[in-house]
């Protein structure tokens, strides 16, 4: 590794971080990528029990349902609300971010309570979904649903489904949480204080990584 | 004002500008746009075959996942030597992948082949309405799936 050190820089000759980057955050991001290979064996596990099974519930007919709109077949639309409304989420951290880079505390403030509610918006949804699901008779160990082709569906779709959705779903909660402590450190005038925003970066990397991994939820559940 | 901050900051973080936040927004917004296009062109035609869709999906998804790694978290103004601290470990997943699905589907096809019990089970339609309300959870034991 050491040979592609850009040409100039003696990165490992000590005396400076040789990745450039603060250490925090830098665990931010092994963290992160550990919690990908979390992530990554689940969503690995249901597409192999997916392989090996000869019939599957056509999530079409799963996810129809719109709150408000009753029996309306609606598939796709619901999910991709929350999809939009996670990707919002996303783009506000980023600003927030930026505007910790210019240290422009307001704004911080505004941006992050912006991305709360995103965060708040999306688990109520995924609260109405879960919901609306449980009433229809599924929950873990309960699949009322068939298969595509008509035939009995084992309950491997409803316990995958329930689990990473509710695991993503507890990523989102533990980020909403840490996004309202950086609101709070920000409006006591912590990072003002300390003359940086560091803190918020690595609340943003954390924030950008349950939406990294909701793109993955929404193609392995509602589209394929 | 504007310019003495932007001033000060130069040769500090002179790629921070929204610019490229919004722009990574609007091809997130069109991926997943074009993603439930030819979803719902394939609920009503059934027009691309089921398994080009899924391929289109797949390349689709991790144009996304670059998008916001590379631009929301980051990544690509990092230094080369972090990126591939990061980079070369998720390569793993590709391989994971590939060998679990292609194991997953071999044991449905030699379960398929030698035990046909299971698969006839597994096309006989499922009975109907009558026993929604206490069928699932007295079958569970039973179909052992």
């Amino acid at each position: 590794m050491s040979q592609v050190i850009p040409a100039g820089q003696k990165w490992w000759s000590g005396g400076k971080s040789p990745f450039n980057v603060e250490y925090g955050k830098l665990m931010m991001w092994y963290f992160l990528m550990s919690d990908a290979f979390t992530f990554g064996a689940f969503l690995i596990s249901y597409g192999s029990i997916r392989f090996a099974t000869n019939g599957w519930p056509d999530p079409n007919e799963v996810f129809r349902a719109f709150p408000l709109m009753g029996d309306t077949h609606l598939p796709l639309v619901f999910v991709s609300l929350m999809t939009f409304i996670l990707i919002m989420s996303s783009v506000t951290m980023v600003l927030a971010v930026a505007a910790g880079h210019q240290n422009d505390r307001k704004k911080v403030t505004f941006y992050m309570i912006l991305t709360i509610i995103g965060g708040l918006m999306f688990l109520g949804c995924q609260a109405w979904e879960w919901t609306h699901l449980h009433g229809e008779g599924a929950w873990w160990g309960r699949n009322p649903f068939v298969n595509a082709d008509g035939s009995k569906a084992s309950t491997n779709f409803t316990n995958f489904f329930f689990t990473i959705t509710g695991f993503h779903g507890f990523h989102v909660f533990s980020g909403v949480l840490i996004n309202i402590i950086m609101l709070i450190k920000n409006l006591r005038g912590d990072f003002a204080r300390r003359g940086h925003y560091l803190m918020i970066e690595k609340a943003g990397l954390y924030w950008h990584f349950v939406d990294l991994v909701w793109v993955f939820v929404f193609t392995c559940f509602y589209l394929l | 004002m504007e310019n003495i901050t932007t001033a000060a900051n130069a040769h500090h973080e002179p790629e921070f500008s929204t610019k490229p936040i919004w722009r990574t927004f609007w091809v997130l917004l069109g991926i997943t746009m074009v993603e439930l296009i030819l979803a719902t062109i394939h609920l009503k035609t059934e027009f691309p075959p089921k398994y080009v869709l899924n391929g289109i999906y797949l390349i689709l998804t991790c144009a996304k996942a670059f998008y916001i790694i590379a631009e929301f978290m980051h990544l690509r103004h990092e230094i080369k030597n972090m990126i591939m601290t990061m980079a070369i470990p998720a390569l793993l997943f590709v391989w994971f992948a590939i060998a679990f699905l292609w194991d997953g589907n071999s044991f449905k096809e030699l379960r398929n082949r030698y035990d046909s019990h299971h698969y006839e089970q597994s096309k006989t339609p499922a009975p109907k309405p009558a026993e929604e309300g206490h069928e699932p959870a007295a079958k569970k034991p039973g179909s052992a799936e």
